[in-house]
């Protein structure tokens, strides 16, 4: 199944599961990161990692392994607006 | 890691030392919402304020009045939820359950109400004594976003007052909601405090369910409420495209801090040497007047030659500089760019083991290391905030610019012609800061193979809304909040070690004076790292502050054996090249040792208090002054061997 850190600047996805336990869980659901959320990959670190998503309006920088623990579904559809 | 001291605080609204007579309300939100600025507007306080999440670190206090009536308002950490187990989440749900507060107003930021709903609905499942502060209006117009307060106020049954509270706009409104429900009857429900226990008794599955339910009714709320124009945050996107791009995101870095260096060091110039010039015009007249009164030779040398020239010292090389410095960074911070350098070198702290947050805990310690160890609280693992706290010293902080500005435009600058002097200044400045960058990666990366063993964690970081600064208010607290703070504790302590270098001066034991045997008893190990007595000195009268260093060693240097006069840079440079023997040498050797070396005392009671630990607190005062010490030895033998300076 693809993750978040598959998501390609520019692309939008759903989050289906976060695989992640204890504070980074927490930390993600906080955010809002949580299945059913539209997330956006929007802004890439001049070194490459992290990757910074749009969600619910705010903008989150995340590092890949993070990222990888957040799947996601219908990764390429371009749908609603920022 | 050990508890905090706002921990410990047990249960009950006494323990919060609150006055019984007085309605408290406490300030609950998300970081990066104004919180701070509302609790300013509300209080006349001035709480540090910077547009980057978790500066309010610590429970600030302060209290207003309307209609006769005293309210004790308390700020809260900033905090996304109030379901997650570390610091500041727990000390901003143990006051909202177990102190009791008669109105909770949670700051909402209008431009990003989604989210930020999701706090309030959890706020609301404690108590349906709450106000909602829904602040930034304006910078959600200017992106676009309209929220209709009325729906939203339908939707949550609790008062929504719109604020702009930098312009205290809508602030009346809010202290009459926040009166109202607090007089308001009926709303003394049992204390739902049970709500939090039963979420962290709940199974992850249960959990798992609360917070999608809470995020799928701010999302139906914020369906319904929130109206986005099309060109919402495209101009934030553009500015970050180019902020943060392969090709300029670090050129843009380094020259940002250039910058900030010239003007500092280019605009420092004259108003320090007028200050001067007037400062020792005073001393005349205060001389003079000594003289006419009578007043015996002893206690003219020791209040004027001591205590008085080392305050004009302070206050004419100090305060110009910082009176630049201090507004120029806090502009960078209140415009938002401090979290996108620490998106941009995440990935290099993370190789080293450590936090990309660091970048902000790190900007922070360019004020002060003690701020800077507090905000390490925005770092969540315990391994990886310790070695924010330990590494932290090598950023040099408001005591130390003094030392490093003067000795960049003294030495280095001045070598160059006047055309490109400060230009060279600056660059110095900037190598200094990469070197102390530098070393807080090689010290993270030995102590992630060592003594703090372990992986990187999680790394979740908000980059908020880039914000128009405001530019008067930055000024006013820039200038009042730091420069004055920094100039005072310079003076409180510059004036006794002003009097306390005359006395050594002027008190002889055999034929030297206490000021001559000291120095020569330091001197040697001085000199095998490239100071020399009088700047070991300095440094052992400047543990409890590092503002202190310079004029403390230019107080032993001129009462050393001669008094003398100084108004410009070029008589300072006299006194130190020609009378006192330095060379550049000297200058790197005190520029290095002032940036690297151990903490001031203040500091490190900071550490303790953060850490709960002495061998932690131990290591951060050896660990940096052993490098110090070792680096100056190498700089200067090898130096020496090559045959550059004394």
């Amino acid at each position: 199944m693809k993750t978040l850190a598959d998501l390609k600047p520019g692309e939008e996805a759903t989050v289906v599961e976060l695989t992640s336990t204890g504070l980074t869980r927490e930390r993600l659901q906080d955010l809002g990161i949580v299945p059913g959320t539209r997330v956006r990959a929007s802004l890439i670190s001049p070194l490459g990692d992290p990757v910074a998503y749009e969600v619910r309006g705010a903008l989150i920088a995340l590092r890949r392994p993070d990222a990888a623990t957040i799947l996601i579904e219908n990764g390429h559809e371009n749908g609603k607006n920022d | 890691m050990a508890k905090t001291i706002e921990q410990k605080v047990k249960p009950g609204r006494a323990k919060y030392e609150v006055p019984e007579s007085e309605l408290v309300v406490a300030l609950a939100g998300n970081p990066n919402t104004g919180k701070s600025t509302v609790f300013n507007a509300l209080t006349g306080l001035r709480q540090h304020t910077g547009n980057w999440p978790g500066k309010t670190v610590t429970r600030a206090e302060g209290s207003f009045s309307f209609q006769g009536e005293k309210y004790h308002l308390i700020d809260l950490p900033g905090t996304y939820s109030l379901l997650a187990r570390t610091t500041d989440e727990e000390i901003a749900r143990d006051f909202l359950v177990e102190g009791e507060p008669d109105v909770v107003v949670v700051v909402v930021d209008a431009t990003s109400l989604e989210r930020n709903l999701n706090l309030v609905l959890q706020v609301l499942r404690l108590t349906r004594r709450v106000v909602v502060c829904l602040n930034l209006m304006d910078e959600a117009e200017r992106n676009g976003i309209e929220v209709d307060a009325k729906a939203l106020e339908e939707e949550l049954g609790v008062p929504v007052v719109p604020t702009v509270a930098v312009r205290r706009k809508g602030l009346e409104r809010l202290v009459a909601a926040i009166a109202k429900v607090a007089h308001q009857p009926g709303l003394d429900e049992a204390s739902r405090r049970e709500e939090v226990r039963e979420f962290f008794a709940a199974d992850p599955a249960e959990k798992d369910r609360i917070v999608r339910a809470t995020f799928a009714e701010a999302e139906r709320i914020a369906a319904r409420c929130v109206r986005t124009s099309g060109s919402a945050r495209r101009l934030d996107r553009i500015l970050d495209r180019i902020l943060t791009s392969k090709a300029v995101g670090f050129p843009v870095m380094l020259l940002l801090l250039a910058a900030i260096f010239w003007l500092t060091i280019a605009g420092a110039n004259v108003p320090s040497s007028l200050l001067a010039d007037g400062l020792f015009w005073v001393e005349e007249k205060l001389l003079i007047g000594m003289n006419a009164i009578g007043a015996p030779a002893w206690l003219t040398g020791f209040l004027i030659e001591g205590v008085y020239r080392g305050l004009a010292w302070v206050v004419s090389v100090m305060l110009p500089p910082m009176a630049i410095f201090f507004p120029a960074f806090t502009l960078l911070e209140d415009l938002g760019y401090l979290p996108r350098v620490a998106f941009s070198l995440d990935r290099v702290f993370r190789k080293v083991g450590a936090n990309g947050k660091m970048a902000l805990t790190m900007a922070m310690g360019f004020g002060c290391n003690a701020a800077g160890v507090i905000s390490t609280r925005i770092i969540d693992s315990p391994r990886e905030r310790l070695i924010a706290i330990i590494t932290n010293n090598f950023m040099p902080c408001n005591g130390r610019w003094p030392t490093l500005i003067l000795l960049a435009t003294v030495f280095i600058a001045a070598a160059f012609p006047p055309s490109v002097g400060a230009l060279v200044g600056a660059g110095t400045l900037v190598g200094v800061v990469l070197l102390g960058f530098f070393v807080t990666l090689l010290v993270s990366f030995g102590l992630t193979k060592t003594a703090l063993k372990g992986a990187a964690s999680a790394f979740v970081l908000e980059l908020p809304p880039y914000r128009k600064p405001q530019l008067l208010r930055i000024l006013y607290t820039s200038l009042l909040d730091r420069t004055l703070f920094v100039l005072w504790r310079a003076v409180v302590i510059a004036a006794p070690a002003g009097g306390l270098a005359w006395i050594l001066a002027n008190v002889s034991v055999g034929d030297a004076t206490l000021l001559q045997a000291i120095v020569q008893f330091l001197d040697p190990l001085g000199r095998l790292i490239g100071l020399d007595g009088v700047i070991l000195l300095a440094y052992i009268v400047a543990i409890p502050a590092n503002e202190v260093v310079v004029p403390t060693m230019l107080m032993a240097y001129m009462n050393y054996n001669k008094l003398i006069e100084i108004e410009s840079t070029q008589q300072l440079q006299q006194l130190l090249v020609v009378d006192h023997g330095w060379t550049v040498l000297t200058a790197v050797c005190l520029m290095l040792f002032s940036l690297l070396h151990n903490p001031c005392s203040t500091t490190l009671w900071t550490i303790f208090k953060e850490t709960g630990s002495k061998k932690w607190t131990l290591v951060s005062a050896l660990l940096p002054l052993g490098i110090a010490f070792l680096v100056c030895f190498l700089v200067a033998q090898t130096a020496r061997l090559l045959g550059w300076g004394g």
